[in-house]
């Protein structure tokens, strides 16, 4: 699975950890995140993330 | 006891924050005029104190405070960014204070307990608000604007606005009030501060302008972490004029010509190539960068169209300092109109090649370039000047 990095804040979305927080349990691949997922760091949209 | 004095700037609003008229050096900006770190003291059923400051002014925030009211009487601190300028004195603070809650936003949470892990800080929520009794505190996330953690906090029965590094600027100064200050000095100040600080999250600005638009909120005082305190709402309206302006990226006649030089043939050229931009009436800022701080070089680069670069190759590279500004001026993402470079060389002469390189990645039309082997002959000469009048009719067809 990819790891995509954020284009705003350079945070990196890694598929083994997820976003917990945001519900996105460990092991959830980028591209089956909801669409209305924002960065956890500074909130912009999905669209703006880019594979690492 | 004599007390250093709280200044009042609404009916129960105090700033208590302090003056550091000695700082120069701001994380990499150049503070020529110092700064100050605002606090403020909400004097409601429950007092609150709003941001703290530097660590080593916890002193004087305490002893403004105390011109007011005994500091232990402080029931709630709210920290609206995280950034230890800050946040560095509310540790101490709260061990002397002994507030019954710390509050912060959810990023602001996590990086207070980065820095102050002994601290117990409860997170509010976008949108949230927290009744101080007679009064009520709402808070907006302002994500980015300029760290994760930053929010605005809104005193809604006074319409007063904490808006945190927004709306601030590094300026000490006697006087805590926008009107009591001309306009040239808080526009100068004002523009140095965004190009430095929030450049880079211009977009999140244009979003926040709508949201603040949308919100139907009212000001009646814009109180920032940094500089006077706006309020003069003419004056506020108009800087959020210059805000739009910056974050939509909207340009004058103007270029910025950044340099440095060892035997003077690149600092030749860049007179050549102001001389070219100067007679299509274009205005230019050359800064050479021996005497000027790369802070500068963003303050002047925010309102131009053109961003013209000139190194040396030194030892088959580009000149430290220029490779300083340039690394600075990438990081705060200035996408300028119009580039170009030029520099100076003796036998192999990448600087222009690499600065070419830099510049285009930045983005932005790359206008041309020239080298001139050991000193700028009659015809590099001429070049330069050519170059300098061709970016600057660019400039007057965009404008």
């Amino acid at each position: 699975m990819d790891k995509y990095v954020c284009g705003i804040c350079g945070h990196v979305y890694d598929p083994a950890v997820g976003d917990p927080d945001s519900g996105i349990a460990p092991g959830t691949p980028f591209e089956a995140i909801p669409e209305d997922w924002v960065c956890p760091i500074c909130g912009v949209s999905k669209d703006n993330f880019t594979k690492e | 006891m004599s007390n250093l004095n709280a200044i009042k700037i609404s009916e129960s609003v105090y700033w208590v924050g302090a003056i550091d008229w000695n700082i120069r050096y701001f994380h990499g900006y150049a503070t020529l005029k110092g700064t100050t770190y605002n606090a403020y003291l909400v004097m409601a059923d429950k007092i609150t104190l709003i941001d703290g400051v530097k660590k080593g002014f916890e002193c004087e925030l305490l002893e403004r405070v105390a011109s007011v009211v005994d500091p232990q009487k402080i029931e709630y601190i709210v920290s609206n960014h995280a950034e230890p300028d800050h946040s560095g004195g509310i540790a101490k603070i709260a061990e002397i204070v002994k507030p019954e809650k710390i509050f912060a936003s959810k990023g602001g949470v996590r990086a207070l307990a980065a820095y102050y892990p002994e601290l117990k800080v409860e997170a509010v929520a976008d949108g949230g608000e927290l009744t101080l009794g007679n009064k009520t505190l709402k808070f907006m996330e302002t994500k980015m604007l300029h760290w994760p953690d930053s929010m605005f906090s809104y005193l809604a029965e006074e319409e007063v606005l904490f808006s945190q590094d927004a709306f601030g600027m590094h300026l000490a100064t006697s006087e805590r009030f926008d009107d009591e200050l001309p306009w040239s000095l808080l526009e100068e100040m004002s523009t140095g501060y965004y190009a430095n600080i929030i450049t880079l999250y211009s977009p999140f600005v244009q979003n926040l302008l709508k949201k603040v638009a949308a919100s139907g909120l009212t000001f009646k005082v814009v109180a920032p972490d940094h500089g006077p305190v706006w309020r003069n709402m003419d004056n506020f309206v108009k800087m959020l004029g210059f805000y739009d302006k910056w974050s939509a990226r909207r340009t004058d006649k103007k270029a910025v010509i950044v340099y440095d030089s060892m035997w003077h043939s690149t600092e030749k050229m860049a007179r050549y190539i102001e001389d070219g931009l100067t007679s299509q009436g274009i205005k230019v800022k050359s800064l050479f960068m021996q005497s000027s701080d790369r802070s500068e070089v963003a303050a002047e680069l925010l309102d131009a169209s053109a961003l013209i670069v000139g190194s040396p190759t030194i030892n088959n590279e580009l000149f430290p300092s220029v490779a300083d500004v340039m690394c600075y001026l990438k990081g705060l993402k200035f996408k300028t109109p119009f580039t170009a470079a030029f520099g100076s060389y003796g036998w192999s002469g990448e600087s222009v090649k690499y600065l070419t390189q830099m510049l285009t990645d930045m983005g932005g039309e790359l206008v041309g370039s020239v080298k001139a082997l050991y000193l700028p002959t009659e015809e590099i000469k001429k070049q330069c000047f050519e170059l300098g009048c061709g970016i600057g009719e660019k400039i007057n067809n965009k404008n």
